[in-house]
C-alpha cells in the first residue's frame, strides 16, 4: 500500500500524484519506473518516477487519463487514498555523465520523465539545454521546474500560444544546422515524436537516446511482451531499457505493437496524447 | 482387495470444461481414498519413497489413510513436504514415487499423489492443522532473507522460521507464490490453495514483502550490510523466456507463454473486462513447445474460446516432456499435435499481425548425447499452418537481473548460479536453489532444494551467533 500524500491537476486530463514509496526511493535513479497496480482489478502499468525525495521517501507520478486504468486513476484516487502495489525502481537508470552539452527533449507529459534526467545532467556539469512541447499553451506542464535546472529552455507550442510556433524538432534542427555544439540527446515524448526526434539528429551523428514506451506486465523480464527491436536484435524494455539508441530503434515495430490490444481497450491509441505529433 | 487397478480420478468432462477455468480433476472422496489407501502393501523396503525428490514417509501417510486418520496422514506428510495439495497435484508422479511403486510392476501403481492430494485437501477444509507461531516461547534467532515466493523460497523459508529464525520474503511482484500463481493455471492448481498455504506460512511469522525486486529495490550487499539479515536465499527461478529467434517473433499475437499465462492467471484476464488486463486470443492458435507449460498455454487459449489449438512441437509423442496426465487433458479437450513439426517463420500482415506459421516437417534421426533421437529437417517439407496468434513455449532460463548488481554471484555461462553441495554460492552466507539453479525444472525439486540450503543456513548461523 502506498499513500498518495498529494494531487494536483497539471493540464487538462494530467494529473501530479506525490507518493509515499520509501522502499523505492531507498535507490531509485533518473531514467527509472515504478509499475503500479491501483486496486485489486485494475492492470500493472509502468510510470516513469518523475521526482523523488529520498529523504521524504516520495515519488511524483505524472499520470496522464489515457485509457481504463490511467482516468480511474486519475479520477478517483485523491490525497490521502492508497494505492494497491508499487513495485520499484524498475529499468536501467539513464546514462550518467559529463557529456558537454546535453539537449533534453520533452514532449508532452514527457516533459516529466525528463526532469529528474536534466537536473542530474546539470549537477554532473552538463550544460543542458531544454526544449519542451505541448499542443498549446494550457497543456505545457513543469515549465518552471524545468527552468530550473537548464542552462537554456526553449518551449515549442503547436499553436504559438508559448515560445516557437511548431515543433520540438525545429529548434533541435535549428541548432545542429547552425553547427551549435551537441554532445547528447535525449528524449522523451509520444513515440512520434521520439521517432523525429531520431530521425533529425541522425545526420548530423549526434547520440541520441530516446525511453521507449511499450506495453509491459511484470517489468522485470520474466513475460517478454515489453520486447522492442534495436539494431535488428530483441530487446527487453524493462530491464535493458527503457533508454535505448534513438538512431537503432525500430519505432515502427514500436508502435505496431503498442496497438495490440486496441480493440479491447475500446480507445484509439493516444499514448503521450497531448503533444502535437500526435497529430502529424 | 481389489484388483491390480487404482481408483480413476473423478473429472470434470472434456466438452464441458473445456470452457471453464474451475479444476479439472475434482478430486478423491473419502471412500475412494480409504480404498485406494487400502491397497497399499505398506512395504517394509517401500521403493516409492526412493522416487521422491524429498523422501515423503509415502506408506506412513498411506497406512494412516487407509484407517481414516487424515490428521495424522497431515501431520506425517508436512513433515518432509510443506506443499501437498500443491505437489499432489502438479508432481510428475508417473516417473517419481509412483515409477518406483511396487504395484506397478503387475498392475498399476498406488495412486500415491491423488491420495497426498486428497489428505492436503481434507486437511484445508476440517481445519486439521494447527498452525502456531513458531517464535512463540524459543528465543528468536538472526534475520534471514529469502528472495522469490515460489516454491523453493516458500520452502525454504517455512523451514527456518520452523528453526526460530525471523524470516522475511522479498517477492518482484505483487502476489506471493511464483509460478505457482502466475504460470500453472487455475483449473491445474487453483489459486486459493496456493494461497492457503502462504497465509500459513505467515501464521508461521513469516514477512512476505511484495512488489520489492531484489537487485532494484535492494541489492543483496544492502540486504546484508544495511537491513541487518545475516543469510540469504535466491529462489528466483527460471522467468526469462525464450525465444526461437525466428522471422516474425515481434508481430501481434506472438506471445511468450509468460506474458499469455501471466495475463490469464495473475492478472485475472480471463474475467476481461471485470478485471482490466486484456489477453488477445486468436481464433486459430499454435502453440510451440512440448513441456507443461505448452499444454498449459494450450489448454488456456482453449478456454479462452479459440476455435483450434495446434501443439507444434519438433521431436515426437514419445519425447514431449509434459507430464503423460496433462497431455491426455489436452487431447480429450480437443487440441490438436503437429508432432515432428518446427517453426521456421511467423507470417504477418502489413499492419503487423499474425497470419501464420510455416513449419517444417521433421523426421527422427539417431539418438543424441541425451540418448534422446535429434529430430532433423525434411528438406523442402515446408507448409503454412493458417493461425492467428502464436505462443512460444520453448524454455526459459535464468533471469539476469539479480546478477547485474551482485557481480560476485557466480553463475554458469546460461546465468544459472553456481552452488556447492549444501546449496551455499560464492558469497559467504548466501544460498541459492530452484530453478535458478537447476534450469526450470518441477515444484518438487524447487522445494527439495529450499529444505536442504533451509539446514545448510541454519548450519552457517548457527557458526555466525
Ligand atoms: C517505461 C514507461 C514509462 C511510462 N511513464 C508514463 C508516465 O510517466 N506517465 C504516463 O501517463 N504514462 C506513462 N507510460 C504509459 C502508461 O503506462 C500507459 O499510458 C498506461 O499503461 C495506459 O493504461 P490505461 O489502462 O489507462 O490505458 P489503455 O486503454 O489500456 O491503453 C492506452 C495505451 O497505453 C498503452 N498501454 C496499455 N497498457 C499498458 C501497459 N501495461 N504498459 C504500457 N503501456 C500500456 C497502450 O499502448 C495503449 O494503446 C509509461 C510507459 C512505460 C513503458
Ligand atoms: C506454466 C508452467 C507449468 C508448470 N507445470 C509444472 C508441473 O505441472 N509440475 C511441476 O513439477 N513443475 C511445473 N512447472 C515448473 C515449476 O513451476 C518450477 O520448476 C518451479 O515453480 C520452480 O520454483 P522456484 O521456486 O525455483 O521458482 P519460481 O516458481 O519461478 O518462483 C520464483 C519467484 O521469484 C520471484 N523473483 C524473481 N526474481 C526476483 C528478484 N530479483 N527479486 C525478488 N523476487 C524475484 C519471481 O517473481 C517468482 O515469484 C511449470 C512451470 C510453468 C512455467
Ligand atoms: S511430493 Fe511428489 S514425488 Fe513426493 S510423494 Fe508427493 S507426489 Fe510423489
Ligand atoms: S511401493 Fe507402492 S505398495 Fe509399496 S509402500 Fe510404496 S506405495 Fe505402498
Ligand atoms: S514487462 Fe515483462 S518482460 Fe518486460
Amino acid at each position: 500500500m502506498a499513500k498518495i500524500l498529494r494531487k494536483a491537476e497539471l493540464a487538462p486530463a494530467v494529473f501530479e500524484f506525490v507518493v509515499a514509496a520509501p522502499l523505492v526511493t531507498h535507490r531509485c535513479q533518473p531514467g527509472q519506473f515504478v509499475i503500479i497496480r491501483v486496486d485489486e482489478t485494475s492492470e500493472r502499468i509502468p510510470l516513469t518516477i518523475g521526482d523523488f525525495d529520498r529523504e521524504a521517501g516520495t515519488i511524483t507520478l505524472i499520470v496522464q487519463a489515457v485509457g481504463n486504468t490511467t482516468k480511474h486513476f486519475c479520477q478517483d484516487f485523491q490525497a490521502g487514498d492508497e494505492i494497491l502495489d508499487v513495485a520499484g525502481p524498475l529499468g536501467r537508470p539513464s546514462e550518467m555523465k559529463k557529456f558537454g552539452t546535453v539537449v533534453c527533449v520533452g514532449g508532452g507529459i514527457g516533459v516529466a520523465p525528463v526532469y529528474p534526467i536534466a537536473r542530474a545532467y546539470k549537477a554532473l556539469g552538463n550544460k543542458v539545454i531544454s526544449i519542451i512541447g505541448a499542443r498549446s499553451k494550457n497543456i505545457l506542464i513543469w515549465v518552471d521546474k524545468m527552468r530550473a535546472v537548464s542552462d537554456e529552455l526553449i518551449i515549442a507550442t503547436d499553436d504559438g500560444t508559448e515560445g516557437h510556433k511548431g515543433f520540438v524538432t525545429d529548434p533541435l534542427k535549428e541548432m545542429l544546422t547552425r553547427g551549435d555544439k551537441v554532445d547528447y540527446v535525449i528524449a522523451i515524448g509520444p513515440v512520434i515524436m521520439m521517432k523525429n526526434v531520431a530521425a533529425t539528429t541522425k545526420p548530423f551523428h549526434t547520440k541520441t537516446a530516446v525511453s521507449l514506451n511499450t506495453i509491459m506486465v511484470d517489468g522485470t523480464g520474466m513475460c517478454g511482451g515489453c520486447r522492442v527491436t534495436v539494431g535488428g536484435e530483441n530487446y527487453f524494455a524493462c530491464v535493458d531499457g527503457p533508454e535505448f539508441d534513438g538512431h537503432q530503434v525500430d519505432f515502427v515495430n514500436l508502435m505496431e505493437r503498442q496497438k495490440m490490444y486496441k480493440n479491447q481497450e475500446a480507445l484509439p491509441y493516444s499514448c503521450g496524447g497531448h503533444c502535437k505529433c500526435v497529430e502529424e | 482387495m481389489r484388483g491390480g487397478m487404482r481408483n480413476p480420478m473423478p473429472e470434470q468432462a472434456a466438452e464441458v470444461r473445456k470452457h471453464n477455468f474451475d479444476e479439472v480433476a475434482t478430486g478423491y472422496t473419502e471412500k475412494t481414498a480409504i480404498d485406494e489407501a487400502q491397497r497399499c502393501l505398506n512395504c517394509p523396503k517401500p521403493m516409492c519413497v526412493t522416487g521422491c525428490p524429498v523422501n515423503v514417509y509415502i506408506p506412513k501417510f498411506i497406512h494412516a489413510v487407509s484407517e481414516g486418520k487424515f490428521a495424522e496422514a497431515i501431520a506425517i506428510l508436512k513433515q518432509k513436504n510443506s506443499l501437498p495439495a500443491v505437489c499432489g497435484r502438479v508432481c510428475p508422479q508417473e516417473s517419481q514415487c509412483e515409477s518406483k511403486c511396487i504395484l506397478g510392476i503387475k498392475g498399476e501403481p498406488v495412486a500415491i499423489g491423488r491420495l497426498e492430494r486428497f489428505v492436503a485437501d481434507y486437511a484445508r477444509t476440517h481445519n486439521l492443522e494447527k498452525i502456531t507461531p513458531a517464535s512463540a516461547g524459543v528465543a528468536k534467532k538472526q534475520k534471514v532473507a529469502i528472495i522469490g515466493s515460489g516454491p523453493s523460497g516458500l520452502t525454504a523459508a517455512g523451514d527456518l522460521a520452523k528453526l526460530g529464525y525471523q524470516v522475511t520474503i522479498f517477492e518482484a511482484l505483487h502476489a506471493a507464490g511464483g509460478v505457482l500463481m502466475y504460470g500453472i493455471p487455475p483449473f491445474r492448481l487453483p489459486k486459493d490453495i496456493v494461497q492457503y498455504e502462504i497465509k500459513n506460512l505467515e501464521r508461521l511469522g513469516v514477512k512476505i514483502i511484495p512488489n520489492a525486486i531484489i537487485g532494484k529495490t535492494f541489492t543483496i550487499a544492502d540486504l546484508m550490510q544495511e537491513e541487518g539479515f545475516a543469510a540469504v536465499y535466491i529462489g528466483t527461478g527460471a522467468g526469462l523466456p525464450h525465444f526461437m529467434h525466428i522471422p516474425g517473433e515481434n508481430l501481434n499475437g506472438v506471445y511468450a507463454a509468460n506474458e499469455f499465462l501471466t495475463r490469464v492467471n495473475l492478472m485475472g484476464a480471463y474475467k476481461f473486462p471485470q478485471v482490466a488486463t486484456p489477453v488477445y486470443v486468436g481464433k486459430k492458435v499454435a502453440v510451440v513447445g512440448g513441456g507443461n507449460v505448452a499444454m498449459d498455454a494450450a489448454r488456456t487459449a482453449m478456454r479462452l474460446g479459440a476455435e483450434h489449438v495446434y501443439i507444434v512441437y519438433r521431436r515426437g509423442e514419445a519425447e514431449l516432456p509434459a507430464r503423460k496426465e496433462e497431455v491426455g487433458h489436452a487431447k480429450a479437450e480437443g487440441i490438436e499435435f503437429k508432432l515432428l513439426h518446427n517453426p521456421a517463420q511467423i507470417l504477418g500482415n502489413d499492419q503487423g499481425w499474425v497470419t501464420g506459421l510455416e513449419c517444417i516437417q521433421m523426421e527422427l534421426g539417431a539418438p543424441d548425447a541425451s540418448g534422446r533421437r535429434s529430430p532433423q529437417e525434411i528438406p523442402g517439407s515446408n507448409f503454412v499452418l493458417d493461425v492467428d496468434m502464436v505462443v512460444m513455449a520453448i524454455g526459459q532460463g535464468a533471469n539476469p537481473l539479480l546478477k547485474q548488481t551482485t557481480p560476485d554471484l557466480n553463475v554458469t555461462k546460461r546465468g544459472n548460479i553456481v552452488v556447492d553441495a549444501t546449496e551455499a554460492t560464492s558469497i559467504p552466507g548466501v544460498f541459492a536453489g530452484g530453478d535458478i539453479v537447476t534450469g526450470a525444472a518441477t515444484v518438487i525439486s524447487a522445494m527439495g532444494a529450499g529444505k536442504k540450503a533451509a539446514q545448510a543456513m541454519d548450519a552457517y548461523l548457527q557458526k555466525q551467533a
